[in-house]
């Protein structure tokens, strides 16, 4: 009867910890190793969300249909036509044959863009009279059509110069009237990919632990593992550090493809990105942790991660600008790992923020995982009462 | 009942494996153990019998340290039961019910888990030298969840039995094991128990209980019974007859028996009406009763009557009858 732990003093002790966690950990790799589904949407997750949504919603977007309203039909406006279509971001689906017809169309959305040639242009052109050019867009979406409006002044004033209509030198010899229709402000694009750094590390870390204690529960192990001597938080960290590996791997996929495919700047330091988004991770990890110790099967912890997931989205300043929103909101928001995650990332990779920038959000991170794995350790069932 | 155990001397505590007194504990107000007290031996193999619902698994989970009771006290390998459960665990091996370990995990590895957790040392040799003893060194690397029940049994038995426990509580785990792996299971808790493995077995085969050294009935709560096989019997009280049928066999045998047994149950000394094929068990608790009560069909030719002891089996069914009495 070898006990080799039992009244040895506290070296043994610390000893014994080390090992049990560690068979836990080993135990958790072996479970997480046979389980190729959830090991194939661990990696396919974090680099199909980020192609699906970086391409999707996040890179320049091209042939977006449009109309165009010609008052008059000369060499002047086939020239304009002829140019926009060249610079692709532009597809023109219909010539309308009135504004009141374009405004139908984009009311409908069947066009995002209306280009008005007002009649005279050519001769307000020659005469240097600086004609306007309308252009209205739906920026409902304002970052396809934020770009596609910036693009316009150079296309036009270029083409005119290149046929000669106008002089090279000098001011722009017209006026291009923008109309941002529905949302007149508009978001960062490089917001978009440390944004869903963020997000897809959260759902996944989210789910995994989530669903890690209550799997014990519903397979009937976990009768077994607490009538072994085990402490609730051997068991916790036990089951959080295999998934801190999957969330670096996660993390070092995203960043990679992030900064390949999107050309996303690293302004700040690398080691603090990494301590960073380290620091995110575990604090997902035991809030989902959480969750596992209070639903009672699977189904409600993976419900639970997803009433955490969405406010996550919606108020951490991911989708829409945090400080546009309510204070109440904001508060809401300040919860939220991401929110503070979001910040930081964003500061590191973007503005090159150092730690004094960012140390209060760390600080507030460090918080939340705290509290997180209290409750995670005081909710642990450590019998079956 | 019979309180055998109050009349001989307090043993020393060393030799005390499990001693609980005034154990209970509720699920939403519905009393599951009752002021259950009882005591184990070291080294003895202790049966824990009882129908289903009986309290026997919350009892266990209690000795464990898994349930904590609402009332009462109690010892297990001289630590208190609800202060020292943690150590209580190193030294306990407990076999659950259902299968409890991980079937996404191959045999061995589960074996090396439980090696791991207990700080056995060599985990990987202390796995394999198992694998070994336990038959199973040709199926290490299959799945636990892909093997048969029987397989499943014993690889429970053994990951229990790998940190060298000093006490075994196995919840039924012979359920829905064939005959010949029961048998092959028993011959090893004998073998443990010689070794000084104190254990403890809850079953609902009879003939299971009586290999065990000591018994314990446990219905509603209520720990009716405890003592040897031959001591529980004989404190029963009950008087058993066995009607045998001459003459006939097969079906018309059956009804006879059949008959028989209609209209004894109805009369007033009989408790109990079995049949066993062309026999019939008679059992009742006042046995001048029961001889009055049969005294009419015994002058039937083709019966035999024959005065028997009564079986462990008689004895529970009688107990468990008499008890939901009382509870009425």
């Amino acid at each position: 009867m070898s006990r080799p732990d039992a009244a040895l003093g506290p070296m043994a002790s610390a000893r014994g910890v080390l090992r049990r966690i560690s068979a836990m950990i080993v135990k958790e790799f072996i479970q997480l190793r046979r389980d190729r589904v959830s090991f194939a949407t661990m990696i396919m997750i974090p680099l199909l969300q980020l192609i699906l949504f970086g391409y999707a919603i996040n890179t320049t977007p091209r042939h977006l249909p449009a109309a165009v309203f010609t008052h008059e039909n000369n060499d002047v406006t086939r020239a304009i036509l002829a140019a926009l279509r060249n610079t692709a971001f532009f597809s023109f689906v219909r010539q309308v044959k009135s504004a009141d017809e374009a405004e139908h169309l984009i009311r409908a959305g069947d066009v995002l863009f209306f280009v008005e040639i007002p009649a005279g242009f050519e001769r307000d052109l020659r005469r240097g009279d600086g004609p306007q050019l309308l252009v209205a867009a739906d920026a409902t979406d304002p970052v396809g059509s934020a770009n596609a409006l910036a693009a316009l002044a150079g296309v036009v004033s270029t083409a005119l110069t290149r046929e000669r209509f106008v002089d090279a030198p000098g001011g722009a010899p017209f006026e291009i009237v923008q109309h941002r229709r529905y949302n007149p402000a508009g978001t960062s694009q490089l917001n978009i990919v440390p944004g869903l750094l963020g997000t897809i590390l959260t759902m996944t870390m989210l789910i995994f632990t989530a669903l890690s204690v209550t799997r014990e529960i519903e397979r009937g192990t976990m009768e077994s593992l607490l009538s072994m001597p085990i402490h609730p938080v051997e068991i916790m960290l036990g089951k959080i550090v295999p998934y801190v590996a999957v969330g670096i791997l996660q993390a070092v996929l995203i960043l990679a493809a992030g900064m390949i495919l999107f050309g996303v700047p690293l302004e700040g330091s690398a080691l603090m990105l990494a301590g960073v988004t380290l620091l995110f991770i575990t604090t997902n990890l035991s809030i989902g942790y959480t969750f596992s110790t209070l639903a009672q099967n699977q189904l409600q912890a993976v419900q639970m991660s997803f009433m955490f997931f969405l406010p996550s989205i919606l108020l951490s300043g991911f989708m829409f600008p945090f400080s546009g929103m309510p204070l109440w909101a904001q508060w809401i928001g300040e919860a939220l790992p991401l929110t503070h995650f979001l910040r930081m990332v964003r500061g590191i990779l973007l503005k090159g923020s150092s730690v004094a920038d960012l140390q209060g959000d760390a600080v507030a991170l460090l918080v939340l995982m705290l509290v997180a794995m209290g409750i995670a350790v005081a909710r642990f069932r450590q019998t079956l009462d | 009942m019979s309180e055998s155990a109050a009349a001989t001397p307090e043993p020393s505590p060393e030799t005390v494996a499990i001693a609980v007194e005034g154990l209970s504990k509720s699920f939403d107000g519905r009393m599951v153990v009752d002021h259950l007290t009882m005591r184990v031996m070291r080294g003895q193999i202790y049966g824990f019998l009882g129908p289903n619902g009986s309290g026997k698994t919350t009892t266990i989970r209690m000795l464990c340290g898994l349930l904590t009771p609402d009332s009462g006290s109690g010892t297990c390998l001289g630590l208190d039961i609800r202060t020292e459960s943690r150590k209580i665990r190193e030294r306990v091996g407990y076999m659950t019910q259902r299968f409890s370990l991980y079937q996404d995990l191959s045999v061995r590895e589960n074996l090396e888990f439980v090696a791991r957790l207990y700080g056995v040392p060599k985990p990987e040799q202390a796995a394999a030298a198992a694998l070994e003893r336990l038959g199973l060194a040709g199926r290490g690397r299959q799945l636990a969840g892909a093997l048969s029940g029987g397989w499943k049994q014993r690889l429970a038995l053994g990951a229990c039995i790998l940190p060298s426990p000093d006490l075994l509580l196995l919840d039924e785990p012979t359920a829905g094991v064939d005959p010949k792996a029961r048998r092959e299971f028993w011959a090893q808790i004998h073998d443990l128990a010689a070794e000084g493995l104190t254990v403890l077995v809850s079953t609902h085969y009879m003939d299971e209980a009586e290999r065990c050294h000591e018994i314990a009935y446990i219905a509603y709560g209520r720990l009716l019974a405890q003592g040897t096989v031959a001591s529980v019997i004989a404190a029963s009280g009950l008087s058993t007859w066995t009607v045998e049928v001459k003459g006939a066999e097969g079906h018309a045998a059956g009804q006879v028996i059949t008959a028989l047994s209609r209209a004894l149950g109805s009369r007033p000394g009989v408790d109990m009406v079995a049949p066993f094929g062309t026999q019939l068990h008679i059992s009742g608790r006042d046995a001048a009763a029961l001889e009055a009560a049969i005294a009419p069909f015994r002058a039937d030719p083709k019966l035999t009557f024959r005065q028997d002891a009564p079986t462990l089996e008689d004895v529970f069914i009688d107990l468990m009858g008499r008890s939901k009495d009382e509870l009425r």
